[in-house]
């Protein structure tokens, strides 16, 4: 199959590739870019753990091709912290230990980072439904929750 | 002599007892014991026992020494997840 | 005597909540799991999988994949020589078919090609000629005479003859006689249970990288909680030398037990040592459900006499569990927990082990427990609600203590369940009001904790820093426990300390991560790697000061002179002595190894509180506190986290998780979506209260605290929802159709 070339924004950086007509933007980035940081868990768009926010908007990337990244701002886990300082999200986890294996951890942190921007102040409910489509296996997700909710303070300067 | 007991099950490798006595200072020396004079037994100790001494498991570790008071009871070997 | 291992001490650092120490790469992307690495040169690996649930196969032809470009390597069963151990054997089998396809999902063929698009091309392209067999997917059909038989050959000598090929073993545990114990019963219930079998549900799927050299030399980089076990078998699997075969574990995305075998591993190496290049394998969620993990399904009658004032008199429990289609003792470890939290008289179980057409079992959190202690701690509330009792006192008159005559054999010496029990009944949850339709449930739960093959390597570094080399993955923190625990013993600041996992070329052999037996065994290590080195420090003190080394103590992480006749000197620092360490003999380490025992056994006590929607089905958690004995919390933020996690999975097998086979033997629910495994929205706070209760076996009263957490979720739900609905349910999980069906009566 014929590839196609794409130019993109990844994190601030203006990336160009090849890719396959239909192959996803998570393989794009793991295989081609070398961002490993997003996960696959399923591939069927389940779990989250490739989660990124395309021209703003929260998406697995499993489920959007690389062709469609053309023109667009994409940001992922890469993109979080500023050089060492780490996003007020990513020190609550390691401080609050909302995490266990860690796989699901980037994506948790890019939906969670996304909904601060549209709500900054959630409740635990609207919390808990927003990263309903994230799984973690690990932790039962009480301290994610306390983490997101601690950080969410920190960022809203209270 | 040591008195060890059995699970249930191996009772019928050991003339229908679920308790018997064997001459043993250490695990190694029980489990040898215990395969001479009941054959039976053989098998199930060659896929592999645990051993619980006075309470504690032990999975391996021949040279563990057993007193003629310790309470010695045989079990499956386990595994965990 | 691993019994006196505990003595009593103010800790300094053990109990206190720090960063792990590979808390910025997880939280950055930085960290590198199973399907992160690369090697130059490499291919991609994709395995075919039988679509019938058994069938005989009867030639596999590979000539048009082999034929298409970019096809490096194709391999089948017949590549791989049968091994002689049984136990291996299995493993070997079920990594790839040899005869027979056992189950929907089984491997059969595998492909390495330049990319990923030409093996999936080059999948298709292999014919395999398959002889449809009759199939048993279900542990009650499968054990009935006449059933399809899934191997021949595979049954004990302790199986009575006469029954189905399929039964491959059978236990009995327990004491006294139950006959003369229910005959003093004021009442004696009699129930069946059944439970799915559910997978462990890691969201990281198997993945590995091979590596194998014309020369024979190998390098195997993995997902996995052992990377000295996946040496073990695909040493013997691909018959190379142990020392020829370096196992490296990457950071792991989630196990629960799941990745205590091989599944990928050995066919990666083998299509590696047949393509001359390194061939990369990461299933697919879909292989991740049909070939690996699940748990057994299983299918138990529960017998129980109580006197109307709350003491049981007698217990029995007769077990089926399927661990798939390959023989399965996690019957006798579920045989040997069902009644362990009680102390009884008069006790029996029997354990059946059934091969049904489905996955080969693999570990999954206390393996074997949680069903049994299901059915029991389920009939035990029916039992209560029958007299008008209150559940924590029942469990509290029958709870075995020290000196209890354990349903598996041992006496127990301490144990924590009556103070945990006593905990629950303190605690404000168990009082608070519940509304109209809400029902709380209670449960206990046990593990028996294991200890196992350990090293540790302790490097005293000049700078004064200390490295630690440990070989056990770390699935949840368990590098900062170890960090902890040799900072408490060295005396010196945790942050100058780094725990790292060794792959198999670089420490001596290391159990597996299972049975919650890491912080506990590794921690008992490093402490005595630590004291280790810390004689080897006083000796190097002892020589500088020209005195004893008898004479010599440590003490807040230095060496002080012991006692008034020892002489004067000012204590010299760990980093004072490390400076110093080429002129006084070169440099300092500290290792330990050792078979750990004395891991102790754990209990723990679980109340929620639901509410079943009428209309729909669904049961909503309102409430959930987690109790349980942690020994010593090392670092008490994981040892909560296990418990919620450990508690929040088993809300899951309660409620939802199930592998559903239809008819034609077929996994029907091989994804997430129909597969469904807890969400945040699904759930309230999980609530974790930590007892400390010393364990004796352990330097500083360590208990593992993995497993336990799993396995009173099962019946407390079920215990929750009987009282909120009003009707008993005796099959988990309790979905929604299930529960509307048990409404309607």
């Amino acid at each position: 199959m014929k590839k196609v070339h794409v130019s993109t924004t990844i994190n601030g950086d203006p990336y160009e590739f090849l890719c396959a007509p239909d192959e996803s933007l998570l393989d794009v980035l793991r295989d081609r870019l070398g961002l490993t940081g997003s996960k696959e868990g399923c591939g069927t768009g389940d779990c989250g753990a490739c989660s990124v926010t395309l021209n703003g908007r929260l998406v697995c990337s499993c489920l959007v091709l690389g062709a469609e990244a053309e023109g667009a701002e994409i940001a992922t886990i890469e993109g979080m912290a500023d050089g060492d300082d780490l996003h007020p999200l990513q020190q609550h986890f390691i401080d609050h230990a909302a995490l266990q294996c860690g796989i699901c951890t980037p994506g948790i942190l890019v939906a969670a980072r996304a909904l601060l921007e549209k709500n900054p102040d959630p409740t635990d409910e609207e919390l808990r439904y927003w990263l309903a489509g994230n799984l973690c296996r690990c932790t039962g997700y009480d301290k994610i929750i306390r983490a997101v909710q601690a950080a969410a303070a920190e960022m809203r300067g209270a | 002599m040591v008195k060890v007991r059995l699970w249930g099950s191996l009772r019928h490798g050991a003339d229908g007892q679920t308790e018997v006595e064997v001459e043993a200072r250490t695990f190694k020396e029980l489990l040898d014991r215990l395969a001479e004079a009941y054959p039976g037994l053989e098998p199930q100790i060659r896929r592999g026992v645990s051993l619980s001494l006075d309470g504690v498991i032990y999975r391996e570790a021949w040279f563990t020494e057993i007193g003629p008071e310790s309470e010695v009871v045989l079990m499956p070997y386990m595994t965990g997840g | 005597m691993s019994l006196d291992e505990y003595t009593r001490r103010e800790f300094k650092q053990v109990g206190t909540r720090v960063r792990r120490p590979d808390g910025v790469d997880k939280v950055t992307g930085r960290a590198m799991y199973g399907a992160d690495a690369t090697a130059p040169g490499m291919l991609v690996g994709r395995i075919l999988r039988s679509p019938h649930a058994h069938a005989r196969v009867k030639g596999i032809d590979t000539s048009a994949a082999e034929a298409l470009k970019g096809v490096k390597a194709i391999i089948t069963g017949a590549d791989l020589p049968a091994q002689e151990d049984e136990f291996i054997r299995d493993v070997q089998d079920n990594c790839m078919a040899r005869d027979k396809a056992l189950y929907d999902g089984h491997a059969v063929a595998a492909v390495a090609a330049t990319d990923a698009a030409t093996a999936k091309a080059a999948l298709k392209l292999i014919k395999v000629d398959y002889e449809v067999l009759p199939h048993v997917t279900d542990v009650d059909a499968a054990i009935q005479p006449g059933a399809p038989v899934v191997q021949s050959g595979r049954t004990l000598e302790n199986v009575p003859a006469g029954m189905s090929e399929n039964v491959t073993s059978h236990s009995e545990f327990g004491h006294g006689d139950p006959a003369e114990g229910f005959a003093r019963a004021d009442m004696i219930l009699e129930r069946s249970y059944r439970t799915a079998a559910t997978h462990q549900g890691y969201i990281e799927p198997h993945a590995c990288l091979a590596s194998y050299a014309s020369d024979g030399k190998a390098d195997l980089w993995c997902c996995t909680q052992g990377q000295f076990n996946v040496r073990t078998l695909c040493a013997a699997i691909m018959e190379m030398e142990a020392s020829q075969l370096r196992v490296t574990a990457s950071e792991i995305g989630g196990g629960f037990g799941g990745k205590t075998t091989v599944f990928i591993e050995p066919v990666a190496l083998a299509l590696s040592r047949k393509a001359g290049r390194p061939v990369k394998i990461v299933m697919t969620r879909d292989e991740v459900f049909r070939a690996t993990g699940p748990t057994v399904h299983t299918s138990t009658d529960v017998k129980i006499g109580m006197t109307k004032d709350g003491r049981i008199t007698a217990a029995e429990a007769t077990l089926r569990y399927s661990g798939g289609a390959f023989p399965c003792g996690t019957v006798d470890m579920g045989a040997q927990a069902a009644f362990a939290a009680y102390d009884l008289d008069h006790v029996r179980t029997y354990g059946w082990n059934v091969m049904t057409n489905r996955p080969k079992e693999a570990a999954y959190r206390a393996p074997g427990a949680p069903q049994s202690i299901y059915a029991v701690e389920a009939t035990l509330d029916e039992l209560c609600q029958h007299f008008g009792l209150d559940p924590l006192d029942v469990r509290l008159k029958n709870a075995a203590k020290k000196g209890t005559k354990s349903s598996y054999g041992p006496t127990f010496p301490d144990i924590g369940l009556t103070a945990t029990l006593e905990a629950a009944k303190a605690h404000p949850h168990y009082s608070a009001p519940l509304k109209d339709g809400q029902g709380r449930g209670i449960s206990c739960g046990f593990w028996f904790n294991f200890g196992g093959n350990t090293c540790v390597s302790l490097n005293v570094n000049t700078d004064g820093t200390v490295g630690i080399t440990e070989g056990n993955p770390d699935i949840g923190g368990s590098r900062a426990s170890i960090s902890l625990m040799a900072a408490e013993e060295l005396g010196i600041p945790y942050d100058r300390i780094r725990t790292i996992v060794a792959d198999t070329s670089s420490l001596g052999y290391n159990d597996v991560t299972d049975g919650s037996r890491v912080t506990f065994a590794v921690g008992l290590a490093t402490i005595k790697a630590a004291r280790d080195a810390i004689g080897k420090m006083c000796g190097r003190a002892a020589r500088i000061w020209g005195i004893d080394p008898e004479a010599v103590e440590w003490k807040d992480g230095a060496t002080v002179p012991a006692g008034p006749n020892a002489g004067k000197f000012p204590p010299m620092t760990l980093a004072e002595i490390a400076a110093v360490s080429a002129e006084t003999g070169g440099p300092i380490a500290g290792h330990h190894e050792v078979n750990a025992d004395g891991a102790g056994v754990s209990f723990g006590v679980h109340i929620v509180d639901v509410e079943v929607d009428r209309d729909t089905g669904a049961t909503k958690v309102l409430r959930y506190t987690v109790f349980q004995d942690a020994g010593k919390a090392v670092h008490p933020s994981y040892v909560e986290g296990q418990m919620q996690g450990g508690a929040v999975q088993g809300i899951g097998w309660a409620l939802n998780e199930e592998y559903i086979y239809g008819k034609d033997g077929r996994l029907q629910n091989p994804g997430f979506l129909d597969y469904r495994v807890p969400v945040a929205s699904d759930l309230p706070p999980i609530d974790a209260v930590i007892l400390e209760i010393p364990n004796p076996g352990h330097p500083y009263g360590v208990r593992g605290v993995g497993e336990t957490g799993i396995v009173p979720p099962l019946a407390a739900i079920t215990n929750a929802v009987c009282r909120s609905a009003g009707v008993r349910l005796h099959e988990l999980p309790m979905s929604p159709p299930r529960v509307l069906k048990a409404l309607a009566g």
